[in-house]
C-alpha cells in the first residue's frame, strides 16, 4: 500500500471553478488599451506561384490601420535554425507564416490586415489583390513520390528524408517464418481539433520590446520564433500564455504571433489575430496521412521472427513529418530478433504537419496491429496470448538501437487479460471484439519551478508549462507530497517567460514527468531552508522533517507553526529547482473494443471500449483517467470517421465541425479505464506520463473489432460507412 | 600532479545509412571520457561520417539524439561516460513529443 498522503488522490482542480464559471481567461476573450483586430488573407490555391500583390487598396480602406506580406519581415539571408523542431530553413519558418513567392498549400497566410475590427479588417482584406499562376498540386505520398510529380520546393525532391533502421537479419528471420502476413494500409490527414482556436495578440512597444499574450504548449518556443523571424534578442520578447482550450501537439508550432507583431509595429497598437475553424483545419498543422506497408513472419509456435515495414508519411508543404517516431514505434512493442525499417518524409500540397498525441505511432500501430491479429487469427491463438509471447521487455532491443530499461509492456497486456471486459461474452448478430497495443516514449527536456513560502503557511509555485491537461493541479501534488501539506494549500501559477527559467513545452507527456520533477527538488529545496528555521525556533542544532512536521528537542512544529515565523528567522524562503531530467519512462497502452456494425448501413456503433495504460505513478488518478479517456475517444474518432476530405484542387470540403465529424459524447459509450502502474525507477514518484500512447492502439482495435463483425478486413482509415460497405461489397464480389 | 582520468570503452553502433562511411561497420569501439571526445574521435577516424553527425560548429546535428545505455544524454556532447556503455544516435523527437 502506497504510503503517499498527497500523490494518488484526487483534489479538485485549482483551475476548475475559473474554467467552470467562464472566468479563465483565454485568447479571444485578451482585451487591452487600444486593441485592433486583424485577419489574415489566405491562398485559394493549393500550389500556385505569387505573381503580384497589391495591398494599396486595402491601406486605403476606412479603419485600416496596418497591411503587411512576407516582404515586411526582415530580409535576411536564409539559415538553418533550430526552433525547438530541428533544423530548418529560417525561410521555411518565415514562409509558412506568410507566403514568399510560392503558396503551397490551399489556406497558406499571404497577407494580413489590423483594422479598428475584425469585419473591418476582413472587408479590407478582400481588396487586396493577388495574381497567382495556380501549378499543379500532389496530396499524397505516393503521388509525391511518383516520377515526374510536380515539385513543392524547387530543385529539391518531394521525397526529403528517408530512414532506415536494420536489427538483426531480416530476409534470414522470415526464411524461418511459418507464415508470412504482408500488408499495405492508407492512413488520412486528420486534425487535433483543439476547440479553441488558434490567438495571439502583440504589442510592440515603442522602445522595442514585444509582448505576446497567446494560446501555446510553449510559451519559451513562440518567444524563440518570434524573435528569431523577427531578428530581434530573445530579450525583447515576452511571452505569457494565457489558457489554452486543448493543443493535443497542434500548439507548438507558431501560426500568428510574429505576423500579429508585423502589424503591431506597423499600426503602433496592440493587435489581436484570433484563427476561425476553418484557419484551423486549412492553415495549420494537421497529423500526417500515410502509407505503411508491413510484413510480418512468425513461427508455428506463436513467436516473431522476422518484421519489415516500409512508410511513407506527408509531411505537409514543409519537411519535418513525424516520420522519425513512426519508424521507432513500428515493431516497439514487440521483441524480435531481425527488423527492416524504410521510412520517408514526403512533402504534399497540405498544411505542414505538425505532432498530435504521439506522433507518428498511430498510423503505425495500425498496420502493425492489424497484421498481428491476422497471424493470430491463422495460428488460432488468442490475440493477447500471442502479443503477451512476443511482447517487450526491460532489456529488449528496439529496431532504432537503444535497448528497453523499465517497462510496462508486459504488465498490460496481463491486465487487459484479466480485465472484467476481456473476460465478458460478447454476443449477438453483426458485432466483434478487437484488440490491440501501442508504444509511446514520452519526453523529458528543461523545466523550471520556484516555490515561495506564505506567512499562513501556503505556497506559491510558480512554473512556465503551460496547462492543458490539468498539470497545475498535478505538480502541485508533487510539491505538497514533499512539503507535507495538503494540495489546497498550494497556488500554482503559470507565468511568462520573463518570470520562470527555461521551460520546454507541454508535450511529450513531459509535464507531469518533468516539471513535477522540478516542483520535487524545488519542494526539497524549500524543505532544506524550513529546517534551518524550524532549528532555530526549536533552539535544537539541526531539525528533521517527516510526516509534515519538523522536530528537534522533544518539540514540533508544523509547516505553518515555522511559516508564521519567516520574518523573525531569517526572511522569506523561495525554493528553486531546474531541471533537465533523464530516466524518461515509455508507456504503452492497449485496448478492447467491441462494436457493431449495421449490415445496411456500414455505421459501426461502439458498444464497449476499455483503455488500459501504465501510467507509471497515477499522480492524481481522475486525470489519468481522463487523458485515457480523451486519447481513446480522438482514437475513435480517427478510426471511425474523421478526414481532410480534399477535392482534386487541394481544397479541403469539410472544413467545420459539422462536416469533419469528430464523436461526441452521443457517439461513445463510457470508456472504461485501468491504470496499470509499473514505477519508473528513475523518477522520485515513478511518473512516466499518460498524455499519449492511449491514442496509438484504437484504430487497429476498432479495425479488428470490425473484422469480428463483419468478416472484412478495413485497411484504410477511417473506417467510415461507405468504407466498409465498399469493402463488403467488394468481398461479397470476389466471394462470387 | 593531476591524475588523468581513464576512458570507457564504448561501444557506438552506427546509424544503417552512416555504416558506409565507417567502412560498412555496423558498430565500432572508442575509448573515450564523453560524448565530446567520442564523437571527436569518430570524427578522426571517419571524416566524412564525422560531417553527418555534427555540424560546422562542431555541434551534434539537431535531428540526432545519442542514447547512452538506451538513455537520451540530457547533457548533450559534454555527457560523461561511465562502464562499457552503449551508444546510439537516435533520431531527435522534439516538439509533440513528444
Amino acid at each position: 500500500m502506497s504510503s503517499y498522503k498527497v500523490i494518488g488522490t484526487r483534489p479538485v482542480r485549482h483551475d476548475g471553478a475559473d474554467k467552470v464559471t467562464g472566468r479563465a481567461i483565454y485568447g479571444a476573450d485578451f482585451q487591452i488599451n487600444g486593441l485592433l483586430e486583424g485577419f489574415v488573407l489566405r491562398s485559394p490555391h493549393a500550389h500556385a506561384r505569387i505573381k503580384r500583390i497589391d495591398t494599396s487598396k486595402a491601406e486605403a480602406y476606412p479603419g485600416v490601420k496596418a497591411v503587411v506580406t512576407a516582404r515586411d519581415f526582415p530580409q535576411v539571408e536564409d539559415r538553418i535554425v533550430d526552433l525547438g523542431e530541428g533544423d530548418t530553413p529560417l525561410s521555411y519558418v518565415t514562409g509558412n507564416l506568410l507566403a514568399a513567392g510560392k503558396v503551397l498549400y490551399r489556406g497558406h497566410a499571404v497577407a494580413a490586415v489590423a483594422a479598428l475590427n475584425a469585419h473591418i479588417a476582413e472587408e479590407a482584406a478582400q481588396l487586396i489583390e493577388v495574381e497567382y499562376e495556380p501549378l499543379p498540386c500532389v496530396l499524397t505520398a505516393p503521388e509525391a513520390m511518383a516520377d515526374g510529380a510536380p515539385q513543392l520546393h524547387e530543385g529539391k525532391p518531394n521525397m526529403t528524408h528517408h530512414i532506415q533502421h536494420r536489427l538483426g537479419d531480416a530476409a534470414a528471420g522470415f526464411a524461418q517464418a511459418d507464415i508470412i502476413v504482408e500488408r499495405e494500409f492508407d492512413t488520412a490527414t486528420v486534425h487535433q481539433g483543439y476547440i479553441e482556436p488558434h490567438n495571439a495578440t502583440v504589442l510592440w512597444n515603442n522602445d522595442g520590446r514585444v509582448h505576446v499574450w497567446c494560446s501555446t504548449q510553449g510559451s519559451f518556443v513562440v518567444r524563440d520564433v518570434t524573435a528569431c523571424v523577427l531578428s530581434l534578442p530573445v530579450q525583447k520578447v515576452r511571452v505569457t500564455p494565457l489558457e489554452i482550450g486543448g493543443g493535443f501537439g497542434g500548439k507548438i508550432p507558431v501560426y500568428l504571433e510574429p505576423v500579429a507583431a508585423l502589424l503591431s509595429r506597423k499600426s503602433g497598437r496592440p493587435v489581436k489575430l484570433v484563427m476561425s475553424r476553418r484557419d484551423c483545419f486549412e492553415a495549420t498543422g494537421p497529423t500526417p496521412g500515410s502509407r505503411i506497408k508491413v510484413k510480418m513472419g512468425a513461427t508455428r509456435e506463436g513467436k516473431f521472427v522476422a518484421a519489415e515495414a516500409w512508410m511513407a508519411y506527408e509531411a505537409g508543404a514543409y519537411p519535418g513529418a513525424m516520420i522519425g517516431p513512426g519508424t521507432m514505434c513500428v515493431f516497439a512493442s514487440y521483441d524480435i530478433a531481425n527488423i527492416a525499417i524504410d521510412g520517408y518524409d514526403v512533402v504534399v500540397n497540405k498544411p505542414s504537419t505538425a505532432a498530435y498525441r504521439a506522433p507518428g505511432a498511430t498510423n503505425a500501430a495500425f498496420a502493425t496491429e492489424s497484421v498481428v491479429d491476422e497471424i493470430a487469427q491463422q495460428l488460432a491463438l488468442d490475440p493477447l496470448e500471442l502479443r503477451l509471447r512476443n511482447a517487450a521487455r526491460e532489456g529488449t532491443r528496439r529496431a532504432d538501437g537503444p535497448k528497453y530499461r523499465s517497462i510496462g509492456c508486459t504488465e498490460v497486456l496481463e491486465a487487459m487479460k484479466a480485465s472484467p471486459h476481456y473476460q465478458s461474452k460478447l454476443e449477438g448478430p453483426n458485432r466483434g471484439r478487437g484488440v490491440s497495443l501501442g508504444f509511446w516514449f514520452n519526453a523529458g527536456l528543461p523545466s523550471s519551478c520556484t516555490i515561495s513560502v506564505n506567512a499562513d503557511g501556503s505556497v506559491s509555485l510558480v512554473e512556465g508549462s503551460t496547462d492543458i491537461g490539468g498539470s497545475r493541479t498535478s505538480l502541485a501534488m508533487q510539491a505538497a507530497e514533499v512539503l507535507g501539506i495538503p494540495a489546497e494549500r498550494v497556488n500554482p501559477n503559470v507565468v511568462d517567460t520573463d518570470s520562470i527559467g527555461y521551460t520546454g513545452v507541454t508535450g511529450g507527456s513531459r509535464t507531469t514527468f518533468a516539471t513535477g520533477w522540478a516542483a520535487h527538488d524545488a519542494a526539497q529545496d524549500v524543505i532544506a531552508q524550513m529546517k534551518t528555521r524550524a532549528a532555530k525556533l526549536l533552539g535544537v542544532d539541526a531539525a528533521t522533517h517527516e510526516d509534515g512536521l519538523f522536530s528537534g528537542g522533544g518539540k514540533t512544529l508544523t509547516f505553518a507553526d515555522v511559516a508564521a515565523q519567516l520574518g523573525e528567522t531569517g526572511g522569506p524562503v523561495i525554493g528553486r529547482a531546474t531541471v533537465n531530467p533523464k530516466g524518461v519512462g515509455g508507456s504503452f497502452a492497449g485496448n478492447i473494443a467491441d462494436v457493431e456494425v449495421d449490415p445496411e448501413t456500414g455505421k459501426t456503433t461502439v458498444l464497449r471500449f476499455t483503455v488500459v495504460q501504465d501510467a507509471g505513478r497515477a499522480i492524481h488518478p481522475s486525470y489519468v483517467e481522463g487523458q485515457m479517456q480523451g486519447g481513446s475517444a480522438q482514437g475513435i474518432g480517427w478510426a471511425l470517421n474523421e478526414e481532410y476530405f480534399m477535392n482534386a484542387q487541394g481544397a479541403m470540403m469539410n472544413t467545420s465541425l459539422l462536416d469533419y465529424r469528430m464523436p461526441t459524447a452521443l457517439d461513445l459509450p463510457m470508456i472504461e479505464t485501468i491504470i496499470v502502474e509499473v514505477p519508473n525507477p528513475a523518477h522520485p514518484f515513478g511518473v512516466r506520463g499518460v498524455g499519449e500512447a492511449n491514442i496509438v492502439p484504437p484504430p487497429a482495435a476498432l479495425a479488428n473489432a470490425i473484422h469480428g463483425a463483419t468478416g472484412v478486413r478495413l485497411r484504410a482509415l477511417p473506417m467510415s460507412p461507405p468504407a466498409i460497405m465498399r469493402a463488403r461489397w467488394d468481398a461479397e464480389e470476389a466471394a462470387g | 600532479m593531476r591524475r588523468r582520468r581513464r576512458g570507457r570503452l564504448a561501444q557506438v553502433y552506427l546509424p544503417t545509412q552512416l555504416q558506409p562511411l565507417a567502412d560498412g561497420r555496423a558498430t565500432v569501439e572508442v575509448e573515450a571520457a564523453t560524448l565530446a571526445e567520442l564523437l571527436a574521435k569518430l570524427a578522426g577516424s571517419y571524416p566524412e561520417l564525422g560531417t553527418r553527425l555534427l555540424d560546422e560548429q562542431g555541434k551534434l546535428r539537431s535531428h540526432l539524439a545519442i542514447a547512452v545505455d538506451g538513455e537520451i544524454a540530457a547533457a548533450g556532447l559534454r555527457e560523461e561516460l561511465s562502464g562499457n556503455p552503449e551508444i546510439h544516435f537516435v533520431m531527435a523527437i522534439k516538439g509533440g513529443i513528444n
